[in-house]
């Protein structure tokens, strides 16, 4: 059964029309790369999914229940706990520690007491190589580990999937890699993902599907094999050569 | 120039400078308070507290004190109201109490409108991820703006909020209208007693000076090490 399902999903901001009818679903284990130029509604179809963003029309079913419309605002904060987010600017709270920012949430949504959130953060930081960094602040990393730091937050809420909002574009190119290993790991590890992104190499080799969407609607789901060899659509096939430089 | 009086009246400065921090920290306590109701509601996701917030401000910050005073201290009056008469407060200050708590009842709401703002902008400041953040983690509103956002806009607010303080201390000198014996008006007094019109000022504005001049570098202080810290 889908875990996430959207059906003609609309978000318009204004008089503008970011999306433009999405009907999709998300099944556990599956890692989907959305791709596709900007403005194609890709963050939006993204924020919508744990309601950050509220859709203007259409509705979410979470795991089997519908959270939009209709959910109460304890429901809503239940979904978000369920569904984890990594930001393109990492958003860690810069006047915690980092130990800090992996408990904070542990704590008062998951109820743990000060020692088991502290184990949990403990695990995780030496998961993605960095609990030396439990006492630094954020502002003392560089955006690679930021980043990492970020995904392991998201992590110790115990999330059934983790929703990527371009989680490289805001780093230097060296440290694309560190934060593209964790994910792949992740990946590996069962881990339910939706990744919007322009690492085309990780969209190949790392994820199960592809989705590319344009204008405000999907216009391609297909395997990364099949996307990449011979995309169905012309705006695909351009916007392929464009990012890969063919 | 004939500074001689002080000699003789020096003392109704002491008194008047001490009755003037007293009124400005019974303002800024009233102002901030008021200030933080007013600034929750200035940041409501509800459309009435918003509206109601922001006419308050509006409608202080576009209103002379001085009328704003007259409108308390004779206005409630007439309403039937009466402030009450503290005498511990009395004791400390050596003059009308109602009076006193009309002026610094005066001062506060009017600082609040300031208080509210300084408030709501330094939360708006804390960037909108920072909440997105915190929310996608699961926690509610409340508890994302407590101990995620409020955090970060301490450091925006108690500089600005220093300040308000710094002009409240002046902007009290306006009380003296209504026979409140602060700085300004023991100041018009010695004028009167000395037939000097013009050096009791003189000393007046430096006695304001060496108030507000040390808590702005205080402040200036403080700032410095808030914007210093780990983060």
């Amino acid at each position: 059964m889908a875990l996430i399902k959207t059906t003609g999903l609309v978000k318009r901001f204004g008089k503008l029309e970011v999306l433009k009818g999405i009907d999709e679903s998300i099944d556990e284990g599956e890692v989907v790369a959305v791709v596709g130029p900007s403005g194609g509604g890709k963050s939006t179809f993204l924020r919508c999914l744990n309601l950050l963003e509220r859709p203007t029309a259409g509705s979410i079913a979470f795991d089997g229940a519908t959270v939009f419309p209709g959910a109460k605002p304890k429901e809503e904060d239940e979904l978000r706990r369920r569904v984890g987010m990594v930001f393109q600017h990492f958003n860690l709270f810069p006047h915690r520690t980092v130990l800090d920012n992996l408990t904070l949430a542990p704590i008062r949504v998951r109820k743990l007491t000060e020692a088991e959130a502290k184990d949990e953060a403990m695990a995780l930081l030496t998961r993605v190589g960095l609990s030396d960094k439990a006492a630094a602040f954020p502002a003392q990393l560089s955006g690679g580990q930021k980043q990492r730091i970020a995904i392991v937050r998201a992590l110790a809420m115990r999330p059934d999937v983790l929703l990527f909002d371009e989680p490289t574009s805001a780093l230097d190119p060296e440290m694309v890699g560190e934060v593209l290993a964790v994910m792949r790991d992740l990946a590996e590890g069962g881990m339910t993902m939706l990744v919007v992104t322009h690492e085309m190499g990780f969209a190949r080799d790392a994820a199960t599907r592809v989705l590319f969407m344009d204008d405000g609607r999907i216009a391609e789901s297909a395997s990364p094999a099949e996307f990449f060899r011979s995309p169905a659509t012309p705006r695909a096939r351009e916007f392929l050569s464009r990012v890969l430089g063919r | 120039m004939d500074f001689s009086f002080l000699a003789k009246y020096w003392k109704y400065y002491l008194v008047g400078a001490k009755n003037t921090v007293i009124l400005a920290a019974l303002a800024v306590a009233a102002g901030t308070l008021l200030g933080t109701a007013l600034a929750v509601g200035r940041i409501s996701r509800r459309r009435a507290p918003r509206l109601l917030a922001s006419a308050y401000v509006e409608f202080i910050r576009g209103t002379p004190v001085l009328v704003q005073l007259f409108v308390v201290y004779y206005g409630l009056q007439r309403l039937g109201f009466r402030f009450p008469d503290w005498p511990f407060l009395g004791r400390l200050i050596g003059v009308n109490v109602p009076d006193f708590l009309a002026g610094a009842l005066t001062l506060g709401i009017n600082s609040a409108a300031y208080v509210c703002e300084i408030f709501r902008a330094g939360i708006q400041a804390v960037d909108r991820g920072q909440m997105e953040a915190a929310r996608a983690l699961g926690m509610g509103y409340g508890p994302a703006l407590r101990r995620v956002v409020l955090p970060q806009a301490v450091r925006n607010i108690l500089p600005a909020l220093g300040n308000e303080f710094v002009t409240v201390i002046k902007e009290s000198s306006i009380v003296s209208v209504i026979g409140i014996a602060d700085l300004m008006y023991k100041t018009d007094a010695i004028r009167g007693m000395t037939f000097r019109p013009f050096e009791p000022l003189l000393v007046a504005a430096a006695v304001y000076f060496m108030m507000t001049y040390p808590l702005s570098k205080a402040l200036a202080r403080i700032e410095t090490r808030l914007r210093s810290g780990a983060y």
